[in-house]
């Protein structure tokens, strides 16, 4: 089973939620990082991360013998990546998304492409747990080709968490196509809920199984529970607002670990989710 | 005109409730949500829409199944996996486009055989001109599962600039998205000063080293806040000792406050209750404009 872990709202406790979760599962499961921009699950984990490829994105290179400025390249370049005033064209690599349509339509053969380094895929091991981590540059602006690189690790027949970023756009949807189930973890107050529907609209519109997890619980008011409940969508789990989880975390400490009353909730939330993809899955057959 | 823009790197660590109480204290500013796929500063701002625009971006392509024959050159020439292959009604495969994942490049329309890729334009979401309490105010709503973030925010943050000077306001507050990747590069780049919201946690200072790069890389003056502070408070000493070794200034600590959500659930700014960590903020703000 591959299940998402996302939140629309940052700092909601996603991290938390997916270690722990790989934590508790307590058989050989890959963590996938997402969040390639803040990437954070190796900080709950022992071990140390071991660089497992560069990965690039293809940009064009033009060879000045070969161009007559014909200007085919940036007519067909959406992204005003590559430009020709009747001349060898101008390259602007940060704009690149890699498409290779000017490299194709070149009539000359005067463009190929070479690799610009945007980030890294890390890996650690730490007992059951594979991590995947990706690692966006700084400076660079495109996180879902790195998004896809960390994917292109899961191992079939393997279960596997993938932790998500923030918000509701490309690198959101990225990393939950394709998965069996999300987990959207949210907090009890305006914003948690605000930001709640609208990654609820972004699943419903990749048709993916969901259930929420509200974190910090007893913080606002019962807004969330309300709309969950008046939406039909299944609260699987809540974590209390207890400060001792907000220092365990500050220091980088697992809360099953350091705070065992609460290994229940997630044993619990695992076997709640099994349930739900179960019964996803006799809808779906 | 100054432009402050609020960032954080990890989410989640009090940006907007910070941002919503400069607007309060600010001397007639313009404010800008840029965090366009989870705004949430209209919740405390509480804004009367005036003007609402639709937000046009890019293109999307469509295959014409009455045209398609099916040869699946556009299946091969995709690069962001957006053409799947299915069962059509007749018992045959059909190709059809996945509109979340097509990015939009065009590559697919080009190069079909028989023209029968069509690459209408794509809405992407609104962007809103509005008042509040605290002056006008500009904000918007990304599509579901829509991309082109980083030009929505390019959108709001030059309609806030011209607000601002038409109205000859002399700041305009930003509030930014969380991560480094392409809203963020969009909302920061060409301003004059950020401030990073960060908190005394492994990923607060993790991220915090991110944010502080792309500062540098971008050559902008940050300032580093620690909001609840005491959670940890050796956590917050390293981290602000790192912020330093940045060449960022360090503005001050929030302390942790639940009265920070309540506030919120009240729709107000913290600053507009007796919360204490309102004093923690306008301690903040003052520093801000030495």
């Amino acid at each position: 089973m591959i299940l998402a872990v996302a939140s629309g709202k940052g700092g909601t406790g996603k991290t938390t939620v997916a270690v722990n979760l790989a934590r508790t599962l307590g058989s050989p499961v890959q963590l996938l990082d997402c969040d390639v921009e803040e990437p954070n699950d190796h900080l709950f984990l022992r071990g140390t991360l071991d660089l497992e490829e560069i990965v690039n994105i293809p940009i064009p290179e033009v060879d000045e013998s070969l161009c007559d400025g014909c200007g085919e390249c940036g007519r067909i370049c959406e992204f005003h990546a590559i430009v020709s005033f009747g001349t060898v064209p101008l390259v602007f690599p940060e704009l690149c998304h890699g498409c290779g349509g000017c490299t194709k339509v070149c009539p000359h053969d005067a463009i190929h492409e070479a690799d610009s380094r945007m980030g890294v895929v890390e890996l650690l091991q730490d007992g059951d747990i594979t991590l995947v981590q990706g690692r966006l540059d700084v400076g660079v602006a495109m996180a879902p080709p790195l998004i896809r690189a960390v994917k292109a690790h899961l191992r079939a027949g393997m279960p596997a968490i993938l932790d998500a970023p923030p918000g509701t756009s490309c690198p959101v949807v990225t990393t939950v196509r394709q998965t069996d189930f999300v987990l959207m973890v949210t907090e009890p107050t305006p914003f948690g809920l605000h930001d709640l529907t609208l990654a609820v609209g972004m699943v419903r519109e990749l048709g993916v199984p969901f259930g929420v997890v509200v974190n910090r619980y007893g913080v606002g008011d019962d807004r969330v529970h309300v709309y969950c409940r008046e939406e039909g969508i299944p609260i699987l789990a809540e974590i209390p607002d207890d400060r001792r989880i907000a220092e365990a975390y500050s220091r980088g400490d697992l809360m099953v670990d350091v705070l065992p009353e609460y290994r229940g909730v997630f044993e619990s939330l695992l076997s709640k989710i099994n349930d739900c993809v179960a019964t996803a899955d006799l809808s779906s057959s | 005109m100054k432009e402050l823009v609020v960032i954080s790197g990890k989410g989640g660590t009090g940006k907007t409730s910070i941002t919503a109480s400069f607007a309060v204290l600010a001397e007639r500013p313009v404010v800008a949500d840029c965090d366009v796929d989870a705004a949430d500063l209209h919740l405390l701002l509480d804004p009367r829409v005036k003007e609402r625009h639709d937000f046009w971006s890019g293109h999307e392509a469509v295959i014409r199944q009455e045209d398609c024959t099916a040869c699946g050159q556009c299946y091969e020439d995709c690069r962001y996996d957006a053409i799947r292959l299915v069962d059509d009604v007749a018992g045959g495969k059909a190709y059809v486009i996945d509109p979340p994942s097509c990015e939009g490049c065009g590559v697919c329309v080009h190069f079909c055989p028989v023209q029968a890729i069509d690459f209408p334009e794509r809405l992407c979401g609104e962007w809103m001109i509005s008042e509040t309490r605290c002056g006008p105010m500009v904000h918007a709503r990304l599509g579901i599962a829509a991309e082109n973030s980083g030009k929505l925010v390019s959108t709001v943050r030059k309609e806030a600039r011209r607000l601002a000077e038409e109205g000859d306001h002399p700041l305009i507050l930003v509030d930014g998205p969380p991560g480094i990747g392409c809203p963020v590069i969009a909302s920061l780049t060409g301003s004059s000063a950020v401030l990073v919201v960060t908190e005394p946690t492994v990923s607060g200072e993790h991220d915090l080293e991110r944010v502080l790069s792309l500062t540098k890389h971008f050559d902008i003056p940050a300032s580093v806040s620690v909001n609840k502070w005491d959670l940890n408070p050796e956590m917050t000493e390293r981290i602000e000792e790192k912020a330093l070794n940045f060449g960022a200034r360090v503005v001050g600590r929030v302390r942790y406050d639940r009265s920070v959500t309540l506030a919120q659930i009240q729709q107000k700014t913290v600053v507009e209750t007796d919360a204490g960590s309102g004093d923690d903020i306008r301690r903040i703000w003052s520093a801000l404009q030495e």
